[in-house]
């Protein structure tokens, strides 16, 4: 039943073949058995189980809320949540519990969805690995699936193991190790710079980023405002489709939602390609892209071309700026969104007390890590009024170079752009962290921030798996608030490629 | 100092301080939501202003030899009356208990976000329209940061690069001299209205060696109005802040009370030679009345005249003015320039404003602001008012100054000659004469007034029809000051006040005055009429002031020449 999508599980609920209370302690169990996953932060078992009482009860009168009722899904820890603990995973917010919901999150209980917990990240979703948080990186569940055991660490030993596991990607990569590892049905996550969409790769699900101004980001705390959209994590495009039903839409709450009246769609059962014109980004072939990665790229491709749809090559040229550029904006924004974390109204607040100065500065010391604080610091300077004209307008002239590149191919005919989500599948953790996050980041990221600096809708769909057992995901990147278009293509190609899923074996590390 | 440009600011006054230390009000309880201990008060950072441009009058320098120029520029900072903060739906409310006006967005908790409240945006526009400014169609917001305990965000939203109204200009009237006939208007350019948050306040306990953070005011909407320097001593920029608020109150943007912080002036200040580049200049702050507004702009301009003949230096500082002293004193800056680091503000779209040829169809009027539908309903400016006080009832243009410059006078005025059958020329003279020097001498308002509107033209229309003298209005006047209750005409017939109508009794009178009076009857008859006047009096006085100078004037003189 866990492994089940969620339009079949919210079909059993309907139907009665399961109740919500017994999923909800199904899923609960799991989490239980996954823990070494490290994928959530909190589990919020009192209240998830109290909704799916209530849920239980709406069914029972035969009045569920919607498609969501009674269905678990987790939420990834920098979204607020009334009255259950939310952290950022930094030291600045441990112990900091909300008074209010996110957008989302309250759009999410409206339709009677049982929230299991919080998802572990990279310490205020600034990372690619879910390694830089304060409670620790977010282990891969392929790391324990047959298919990597097979062909990865045939016979290897337990200790060996443990160096064998493979990170999840970031930041929201206790939402994807969730979803992937069946303890939920849909789980929510942020996209700043493929920060969904990154560990949807990784972990072998589906990962939305919708355009941005789609979905509220109120109750989301910001990375980057101007680039931050709430993600979706599912275990196929379909539902990836119901969640964005239920959470798209103006909220007065963010102004830079907009207006127009959202329609929820259905896609078509037997989606047709034949006529649709596939891009495929010619900038998009970077240095230090894998050969594997390449190969399934071309694969993908050539799928397109079979089914009849024209496939050709496109170029955005000012692509290769694009992650210098990003680097430049995201600081400079972290700097300001992190001001407000002095210690004063919530959160860590240090011991020091010479000054209100001193005090200010060691709380943000005590509170951030090396990271969050390495932005800060650059983000200023940037800032800086001597500075400002040669970095952060400049970045912004750059962006908006970037976002023509797209408007001018979409003009050109082109409906869809194909292009990896991932430089390469999945690596162990030990290799990981050799790097230093901010090198990583300008890797991880430079397949995927582009569609953010444009605001353009993007999706990752599982494709393949690696010659190491893991999962490859291939990236769609639509015309903006064009969901349905780009689902459409997805659901086409997920039939097309039918990803295998993971054989999950026991979770046990040394 | 000119009529035009005196507070009417009786009551209470606070110390008002903005980044200061200082001498502190009465504490505020501590806070409820936000108790914050903080050891030592962090001091604000100076603000950045305009550089001063323009001239003004020339003093003489104590040397004798160059004269000085002074240049006066002012920043206002105006808080919007308006129900609810600029971004967020939080109360907005003068003396509330502390922290119980905060919103989670007014306490920066993390994941809120700013909309904007459209109310404070057509104050903005009407403001800028009445301060004959254009109204950018479209305006963006920045955030400006720096560190304090009483801006939680760490920043503050404002209109940095393109604010809401620019390019305006206020017409304003002072007197020379201290004469009220003459009257000269002058004006000075508005460089840029822009709409911003307010911070908290942070009260600074030294004893104790703790801060305390009220977020009642965070985030509350404000419209700084930005004087170019073309002012040039303390009575021109009140004269011109005095006009600003009549305008604000008119146009209901803003209640633009001083003593409750509504309107804060800051005025920046430098001298030079004529024909000399301008002056270093400083920053005056901590100004809250208008009165001391012009006392620390002189003070300054003086001060710095002494400190260059004596052959110091000006330092380009804020200072703070003391009005306990009456002088200005160098703020602690911790850190001297500070860079705000300037950023576009990323969660609110840009400000598009809309005229009527610009409407789009088929929108929704709640979210729209349309600048023509804002301009037809701009109220009567002052400026306006009184030129139609003066052309409606022929008052004195100096008298419609008074009439509008006391909150509710003009309605008061209007009222009692609506009520009266005597000629509001008439009529004017009781409000400026008596009612006003009541009023001032018992520092009441207008509306705190004793004397209704209803009863004075009672009183006034016993006056008129000849049933009391002079003399006697002006007794019942000081009766119906004690608000016992009583009309006019029951105090008249109370204190015996009508007018002897009996022509016998009066003749009676007069005769026994004149019997007793022998020798001003004789310099009468030797031709020094002046002396009846003296007579007239000594009938009034024995008759209680009941008796009509004319017709008393006519019985002796007909005595007289008997």
């Amino acid at each position: 039943m866990l492994r089940a999508s969620l339009r079949q599980v919210s079909a059993a609920l309907k139907e009665g073949q399961v109740t919500p209370t017994e999923l909800c302690h199904k899923c609960l169990a799991l989490i239980k058995s996954t823990k070494l996953l490290n994928a959530y932060i909190t589990v919020a078992e009192e209240t998830a189980l109290k909704q799916a009482e209530e849920s239980e009860e709406r069914y029972r009168r035969g009045q569920p809320l919607g498609v969501l009722d009674g269905i678990p899904i987790a939420v990834k820890d920098n979204f607020n949540t009334a009255g259950i603990e939310t952290t950022c995973a930094s030291n600045m917010l441990k112990g900091y519990i909300p008074p209010y919901n996110a957008t989302v999150v309250q759009k999410l209980q409206d339709q009677g969805a049982v929230l299991l917990g919080k998802t572990n990240l990279d310490e205020f979703a600034m990372g690619s690995g879910s390694t830089d948080g304060v409670f620790g990186p977010v282990r891969n569940p392929w790391s324990y699936s047959r298919q990597y055991k097979e062909k990865s660490a045939p016979k290897s030993d337990p200790e060996h193991e443990e160096f064998k596991w493979v990170i999840t990607g970031g930041s929201s990569g206790g939402s994807a190790a969730a979803v992937s590892s069946f303890t939920c049905f849909a789980a929510l996550g942020s996209d700043t710079g493929g920060s969904t969409r990154n560990p949807a790769a990784h972990c072998g699900v589906v990962g939305l980023k919708p355009t941005y101004g789609l979905i509220s980001r109120h109750g989301l705390i910001p990375l980057v405002n101007s680039m931050d959209v709430p993600g979706i994590l599912t275990r196929c495009v379909d539902d990836a489709a119901v969640v964005l039903g239920t959470l798209a839409g103006h909220d007065p709450k963010d102004s830079t939602t907009i207006q127009d009246v959202f329609q929820p769609f259905e896609l078509p059962n037997m989606p047709d390609v034949s006529k649709l014109c596939i891009g495929i980004p010619k900038e998009y072939n970077a240095p230090g892209l894998s050969s594997e990665i390449l190969a399934v790229w071309s694969k993908a491709a050539d799928l397109f071309k079979n089914a009849g749809a024209k496939v050709i090559e496109v170029s955005l040229p000012h692509t290769p700026y694009s992650i210098v550029c990003y680097h430049v904006l995201c600081t400079a924004e972290v700097a300001s969104n992190m001001a407000r974390f002095d210690g004063l109204e919530y959160g860590h607040r240090s011991g020091v007390n010479e000054s209100t100065e001193s005090m200010y500065a060691a709380t943000r010391r005590e509170g951030f890590n090396d990271v969050v604080r390495g932005r800060i610091l650059s983000g200023n300077y940037f800032l800086l009024k001597q500075n400002y004209e040669d970095y952060f307008v400049k970045a912004q002239k750059v962006r908006r170079l970037i976002a023509n590149d797209f408007v001018k191919v979409f003009r050109s005919g082109v409906d869809i752009l194909l292009t990896p989500t991932t430089l390469s599948d999945a690596v162990p953790y030990i290799e990981f962290i050799k790097e230093d996050n901010r090198t990583r980041s300008t890797q991880d990221d430079i397949l995927t921030q582009a569609a953010n600096m444009a605001g353009l809708p993007a999706i990752s769909v599982p494709t393949a798996l690696s010659e190491r057992g893991l999962p490859v995901g291939l990236q769609f990147i639509g015309r903006s608030f064009q969901e349905k278009q780009l689902l459409t293509v997805a659901k086409w190609f997920e039939k097309q490629v039918k990803f295998p899923m993971i054989q999950l074996e026991e979770v046990k590390g040394a | 100092m000119a009529a035009a440009a005196l507070g009417c600011g009786a009551g209470w006054r606070r110390a008002w301080r903005r980044g200061l230390g200082g001498t502190l009000p009465a504490p505020v309880p501590i806070a409820a939501l936000v108790p914050v201990t903080v050891p030592v008060p962090a001091r604000r950072p100076p603000r950045v202003v305009a550089r001063n441009a323009g001239g003004g009058a020339v003093p003489a320098g104590k040397s004798g030899l160059a004269p000085w120029v002074p240049v006066v520029g002012l920043e206002i900072h105006a808080q919007i009356s308006s129900n609810s903060k600029l971004f967020s739906g939080s109360q907005v409310q003068f003396a509330a208990p502390p922290n119980s006006l905060v919103s989670f967005f007014d306490a920066s908790l993390p994941g809120t976000l700013p909309v904007l409240n459209r109310r404070c945006v057509e104050a903005a526009v009407m403001t800028g329209l009445a301060l004959n400014c254009s109204i950018n169609k479209k305006s963006l917001f920045d955030r400006k940061h720096y560190f304090y305990a009483d801006l939680p965000a760490g920043y503050q939203i404002t209109q940095q690069r393109v604010p809401i109204a620019v390019n305006g200009s206020l017409s304003y009237s002072l007197c020379i001299d201290n004469k009220m006939s003459q009257m000269v208007t002058k004006t000075v350019r508005i460089k840029q209205i822009q709409l911003e948050q307010d911070s908290g306040k942070s009260l600074h306990d030294d004893s104790r060696s703790q801060t305390l953070v009220d977020l009642n005011r965070a985030g509350v909407g404000l419209m700084e109005v930005v004087m170019e320097p073309d002012m040039c001593c303390g009575e021109e920029a009140a004269a011109a802040v005095r006009e600003l608020q009549l305008i604000l109150q008119t146009l209901g943007s803003s209640q633009a009370i001083m003593a409750e912080g509504q309107l804060r002036v800051d005025a920046n200040v430098s001298v030079h030679h004529p024909g000399e580049p301008y002056g270093v200049r400083t920053e005056v702050k901590n100004i809250n009345s208008i009165r001391f507004l012009a006392k620390a702009i002189d003070y300054e301009i003086q001060r710095q005249i002494e400190e260059l003949e004596n052959g110091g230096t000006i330092l380009n500082e804020t200072r703070a003015f003391d009005s306990k002293l009456g002088c200005t004193v160098p703020m602690r800056d911790k850190e001297g320039m500070q860079d705000y680091r300037f950023m576009p503000e990323p969660n609110l779209p840009p400000l598009i404003l809309y005229d009527t040829k610009s409407l789009p169809a088929n929108v929704n009027h709640q979210q729209v602001v349309n600048i023509d539908w804002i301009h037809e309903r701009l109220p009567d400016l002052p400026s306006a008012k009184r030129a139609k006080l003066v052309e409606l009832y022929g008052i004195l243009p100096e008298h419609s100054f008074t009439l509008v410059n006391e909150d509710g006078l003009t309605e008061f005025f209007e009222n009692v000659v609506k009520q009266t059958q005597m000629k509001p020329k008439k009529v004017i003279g009781w409000i400026l004469n008596d009612l006003l020097s009541y009023l001032k001498q018992h520092s009441c308002t207008v509306k705190e007034s004793p004397i209704s509107s209803v009863l004075l033209a009672d009183l006034l229309n016993l006056l008129e029809k000849k049933e009391i003298s002079a003399s006697a209005a002006k007794q019942v006047f000081e009766e119906l000051w004690k608000g016992e209750g009583k009309t006019p005409l029951e105090i008249v017939k109370e204190k015996q006040l009508q007018l002897l109508e009996d022509q016998e009794e009066l003749e009676q009178i007069c005769q026994a005055v004149i019997d007793e009076h022998e020798k001003e009857v004789m310099a009468i008859k030797a031709g020094n009429q002046k002396v009846v006047n003296k007579l007239i009096g000594l009938v009034q006085r024995a008759t209680q002031g009941r008796s009509n100078p004319v017709l008393v004037k006519q019985i002796l003189e007909k005595k007289l020449s008997e």
